[in-house]
């Protein structure tokens, strides 16, 4: 059994110096394989006489352990190593910018009217839409805005003919809704609004949210409280100082204009607010008796209120934009700024 | 309207300073737009008396004056104005006076002569705009030494009051008095206003053949008045203060009497008056030259005051020229009318004019004021000009006088409206204040008599706002509404406008917002068939006409970028367009896109090739995709006078063509302006946004089987017809088709593709053989060989 020692230092010392898992295979069947020579020592156990039998396999199985433990742990370093070598050469910088689509973006109107219509749409008013192109009765007429009225003239209507004209504002969405839904209705109408003005701080398009609530009971109270809720919450202020003037549109009465405490200088007076502290961001009211009658609904039942905002001037006042002017302009460098 | 604030305190004494006023008729309901000063700063001007001019020693155009400044001692001033002269009562600056602009005055010597001072002009104390001829000469009674500051009452302020149309009432001193006067719960004083009895018989007849738009017109003439008599410096300043500019002495008087009280006025010059005054509407053919020179073509709408021989002015409007005062005057009528607001309403617009007659008149005069405006004026005109009045004419058609109007008040209503109970009493002061009065019915019940001058309050919700108002907006309760809340029906087959920007946004695109109109040019490039409606007052003409396509606008933001060095430009737009004239007029809402520059954003890894037709095909899909119902969706060539004519699809639903999706036509990108290849799509939003609601089908537990097939085909054949014959052939098993190559070059004939195609079957309910799988196969290379002449690669 002397030669048996051999065989197995023989074999630890092949494995030891093996490079690669090939040779480390090689090794395996020259002393394990079906003709390998651990294998043929066994073989040759049947020749001994068989009381020897036992103790001679025994230290052959042993030695044959021994190879394979060494064969086994040198399997897993080599592996290990393979690995480690594989990984460091996958290697990368990942600190070189990925792979993708640069992403675009909405216009910063889209978002601020998204924000103003889901601040109502979380409470339940419904999101209704209009023709830009009015008929006069829907514009005008039905608002209690008679042809002639003094108020048309604070309109500067663009006008297709007689008849027909870019709608001035989204009131007539109030008119088109109500006419085919009886109360309770609550609803806020977004959209393009279009005034013959152009200028530093006018364009003869831009974007209006209109709410409207009516049902039995709506007083001026819920009008106070809705519009000063929602403006602390578009605002993303606990504390905002909100005060509602009196004012005059043909289709409310009372009517009021809200302003707010000036968000650029906390209404301490700066250019954003003329110095005056205040700002003026909405105009709303009750609507008017003559509104409910021209739809058909009775206004001794039934109250509502409608509110109306000019959606740039609260974008420009959120934002800090300074021209308004830009939002038309779609320039890139401005529409990035938003995403 | 600007109005003085010490005329205002004339009127009613106010103790707060002038911006609590302004703060205090704002929060009422009439906005202060500005408070001026009525001068520029200056200090040190006096009055002085020139006693004696020389002329300079050294200077053809100097003169050295001595004046009297009430200092005791004269002062020798150089003065450089032509108008100098002695006996003139002047403003004088000091030495140590600050003028306007911060100018200092020192004493000097002008070519040798000592200067103690400077005699000023009109215009370096900053009271007029424009430049002065000459100094300013002061009245004969101007008191010697005084300040000019405080001679002329200069620490006064404009306050410019932006009164909305409802509140034609306060467009006067009187107006916003009494306004003021509520709030603060003080006694108007008005001005003692004696008629002013007439001196002679003379009459002037006046018909009235439009009672209802004329109910009242009242005259009065006055003979012998000197119209060269300067208008007193009280007057213009008052006329200044409230933003008007002095005339002459009858048109300042009335201008003051309507910005006092309210009432425009206008007067004629009697020797050009013919026969007698007739208020009726224009006829026919009548043709009026106006003050300010225009001829106008009178409409049969427009109300007219005319004599004998034709018309003279437009009634509330604006005098004519052949009857207007002027320097050759000796005798006028004066005219105080009342003109019903809808007679004159629009009437001024419809001329082109805006006057301050047709301002009020529009709103509502008062309509018992006539005769006593009438009175005030009459009362100046003969203390500042002389004359002789006649008696008042007065002629009224009593049943087109606005009605005394009564409005039924109940107490329950107020609360219901403003949400909180005003206290009866309150109720009953407030609008006692407001000059109406209160017929008590039963409890919490007036009948509220309206006062003439408020043509603003004719429905109970009219006096609730006037309740809101004079307690205060801000001292109402403030609360939530209460609603009965049921979960809304959502349809869920219904893609949102959100979801399809945030698949865009994702895919690199920004929102642009463009005008809805645009230029004629523009439009007619794009899409030179369509006919849309034109504006009929367009801004400019570059934005005249309503948009067919979201293109116009996505190209002329391209072209800003483009101009800006943009190189890779996404854009896309949600919006209506417009299509027919008005009557046959449709308003879609779309969504369109546009790409130009690289397939891949700048970058290590990017692809740098440009952009060509399927990326913008692709991204077009990706939308289409989001409803679930890709397979309801069809490309197929098409032609649009915008697109390329051989990269130019249309996208169908069904048979409908809702979209197109394309490369922008050479020819238009370069009337555009657009160098780089540009691609398209717009696609109606309402048929994009409509899906369908997911439904499940069981998972098969059978192996799927998986077969590619090349096929050569005709280079012109579009690939979709080959698709859906494959579809058609390959049954209802068969779960993917996927085009994965298309080649041409070595190995396939000239003229002709190759078409890699994976097909991927799966039997929900058995396990398919290869049998059926090769025959299904056959069949399809069968079918296509047949209809396309399509070959089996090898």
């Amino acid at each position: 059994m002397e030669h048996l020692s051999t065989v197995v230092a023989t074999a630890t010392e092949a494995i030891d110096a093996a490079e690669d898992i090939r040779a480390l295979e090689d090794i395996r069947v020259r002393y394990l394989g079906k003709k390998g020579e651990v294998t043929a020592l066994l073989k040759g156990l049947g020749k001994l006489p068989a009381q020897e039998r036992p103790a001679a396999g025994e230290v052959i199985n042993q030695a044959r352990q021994q190879i394979e433990a060494s064969l086994e742990a040198k399997r897993a370093e080599l592996e290990a190593s393979a690995m480690a070598a594989r990984l460091a050469a996958q290697k990368v910088d990942v600190t070189l910018p990925g792979r993708r689509e640069s992403s675009g973006g909405l216009h910063p109107i889209t978002q601020t009217l998204r924000r103003i219509e889901q601040c109502f749409a979380n409470i339940g008013y419904d999101i209704a839409e209009g023709p830009e192109i009015e008929d006069d009765y829907h514009n005008f007429e039905a608002l209690n805005i008679p042809a002639h009225h003094p108020a048309r003239a604070m309109h500067d209507t663009f006008y297709f003919d007689a008849r027909h004209v870019l709608r001035t504002h989204t009131s007539p969405v109030q008119i088109r809704t109500m006419e085919h839904q009886a109360p309770p209705v609550r609803l806020v109408c977004s959209g393009r609004v279009y005034r013959n003005d152009s200028d530093l701080t006018h364009s003869p398009m831009f974007h209006q949210v209109e709410g409207l609530f009516v049902d039995e009971n709506v007083s001026f109270a819920d009008l106070k409280g809705t519009i000063e809720a929602f403006l602390k919450a578009f605002f993303e202020r606990e504390q905002l100082d909100v005060r509602f003037r009196p004012s005059y549109f043909p289709f409310t009465e009372p009517s009021a204009e809200v302003d707010i405490q000036c968000v650029n200088c906390g209404g301490n007076g700066c250019r954003v607010c003329s110095h005056t502290g205040w700002l003026e961001v909405m105009g709303c009211g009750m609507v008017h008796p003559n509104v409910f009658a021209h739809v058909g609904i009775d206004s001794q039942r039934y109250s509502g209120f409608a509110f109306g905002m000019g959606v740039e001037r609260l974008a420009m006042l959120r934002y800090g934009v300074n021209d308004l002017r830009l939002f038309f302009d779609n320039d890139l460098r401005f529409l990035r700024q938003f995403q | 309207m600007k109005v003085s604030e010490q005329w205002l305190r004339q009127w009613v004494d106010v103790a707060q300073d002038v911006q609590a006023i302004a703060d205090q008729i704002t929060m009422a309901g009439l906005e202060v737009d500005a408070i001026e000063s009525v001068s520029a700063a200056f200090s040190g001007v006096v009055v002085a008396q020139v006693n004696e001019v020389a002329q300079h020693p050294d200077a053809d155009r100097l003169r050295v004056c001595q004046l009297d400044d009430g200092s005791g001692h004269l002062q020798q001033v150089v003065c450089g104005a032509a108008n100098v002269a002695a006996g003139q009562r002047v403003a004088l600056a000091r030495p140590g006076a600050i003028l306007p602009g911060d100018f200092a005055i020192k004493e000097a010597k002008l070519r040798g002569v000592a200067s103690h001072g400077m005699i000023c002009a009109e215009s370096e104390l900053g009271l007029v705009e424009e430049k002065s001829p000459g100094i300013w000469v002061l009245p004969e009674d101007a008191p010697v030494g005084e300040d000019i500051r405080q001679w002329l009452g200069l620490d006064d302020h404009s306050i410019d009051v932006d009164l909305t149309p409802n509140r034609g009432d306060c467009l006067s001193v009187m107006g916003l008095a009494r306004e003021l006067g509520v709030l603060n719960r003080l006694e108007v004083k008005v001005p003692e206003m004696t008629p002013v009895a007439a001196q002679m018989d003379e009459r002037f007849e006046v018909r009235l053949d439009n009672g209802d738009a004329c109910p009242r017109y009242s005259a009065r003439v006055v003979r012998d008045i000197d119209v060269s008599t300067p208008s007193p410096l009280w007057l213009t300043e008052h006329l200044r203060r409230c933003g008007l500019r002095s005339i002459d002495i009858v048109v300042d008087i009335t201008n003051y009497v309507m910005l006092e009280l309210g009432q425009p006025m206008h007067a004629f010059d009697l020797d050009r008056l013919q026969g007698h005054i007739e208020v009726r509407n224009a006829r026919a053919g009548e043709t009026l030259t106006l003050l300010d020179g225009q001829n106008v073509q009178l409409e049969d709408n427009t109300l007219l005051i005319a004599d004998a021989h034709g018309p003279l002015a437009i009634a509330g409007v604006m005098g004519g020229e052949r009857s207007g005062v002027n320097s050759e005057t000796r005798h006028v009528l004066l005219e105080s009318a009342f003109f019903a607001p809808l007679a004159v309403a629009g009437r001024a617009r419809q001329y082109g004019l805006h006057t301050d007659a047709s301002h009020r008149f529009e709103r509502g005069v008062d309509p018992t004021l006539q005769v006593r405006a009438l009175e005030r004026a009459t009362k100046l005109l003969v203390e500042l000009a002389g004359g002789t009045p006649g008696p008042v004419i007065e002629q009224t058609d009593s049943r087109a006088l606005p009605d005394t109007c009564q409005v039924t008040l109940s107490a329950a209503r107020v609360s219901r409206i403003l949400g909180m109970t005003l206290a009866d009493d309150e109720i009953s002061d407030i609008l006692s204040r407001l000059g109406m009065t209160l017929t008590p019915q039963e409890k919490g019940v007036w009948h509220v008599g309206i006062p003439a001058w408020r043509f603003d309050v004719r429905l109970e919700e009219d006096l609730v706002e006037e309740l809101a108002r004079v307690h205060g907006y801000n001292r109402l309760p403030v609360r939530y509404p209460q609603a009965n809340l049921a979960p809304r029906r959502d349809d869920g087959t219904k893609v949102s406008l959100d979801v399809i920007r945030q698949q865009l946004v994702a895919g690199g695109y920004q929102e642009a917002i463009t005008y809805s109109f645009v230029s004629g040019e523009l439009q007619q490039a794009l899409n030179p068939a369509v006919v849309t409606p034109t504006l009929a007052n367009p801004i400019s003409s570059d934005m005249s006409v309503m948009r067919s396509s979201l293109w116009a606008g996505l190209s002329r933001a391209l072209v800003h970028n483009l101009n800006r060095q943009q190189q890779r430009v996404r854009l896309f737009e949600t919006g209506l367009v417009f299509n027919g004239d008005i009557d046959t007029l449709t308003q879609k809402p779309m969504l369109g896109g546009m790409i130009c520059g690289t397939r891949d954003p700048e970058g290590w890894t990017a692809r740098k090739e440009k952009v060509d037709f399927f990326d913008i095909k692709g991204d077009v899909e990706r939308l289409l995709a989001l409803g679930g119902v890709e397979s309801e969706w069809r490309f197929e060539a098409g032609e649009h006078d915008a697109l390329h004519p051989g990269q130019c699809a249309r996208i169908l639903r069904g048979d409908q063509c809702v979209g197109w999706v394309g490369a922008l036509h050479p020819a238009v990108r370069e009337k555009l302006g657009i160098k780089p290849e540009v691609y398209v799509f717009e696609l109606e939003l309402a048929s994009l946004q409509q899906g369908r609601l997911a439904a499940f089908s069981p998972l098969s537990r059978h192996p799927e089987v998986r077969r590619d097939l090349a096929l050569l085909v005709e280079e012109a054949l579009p690939v979709q017809s080959l698709l859906d014959t494959i579809h058609e052939q390959a049954g209802d098993a068969l779960t993917d088709l996927r085009l994965f190559d298309v080649y041409q070059g070595a190995g396939v004939e000239e003229g002709r593709k190759s078409l890699a195609l994976g097909l991927t079957w799966q039997h929900p309910s058995r396990t398919l053989t290869d049998a059926e799988i090769n025959q299904t196969i056959d069949n399809i290379v069968a079918v296509s060989s047949e209809r396309f002449g399509a070959l089996l690669r090898n």
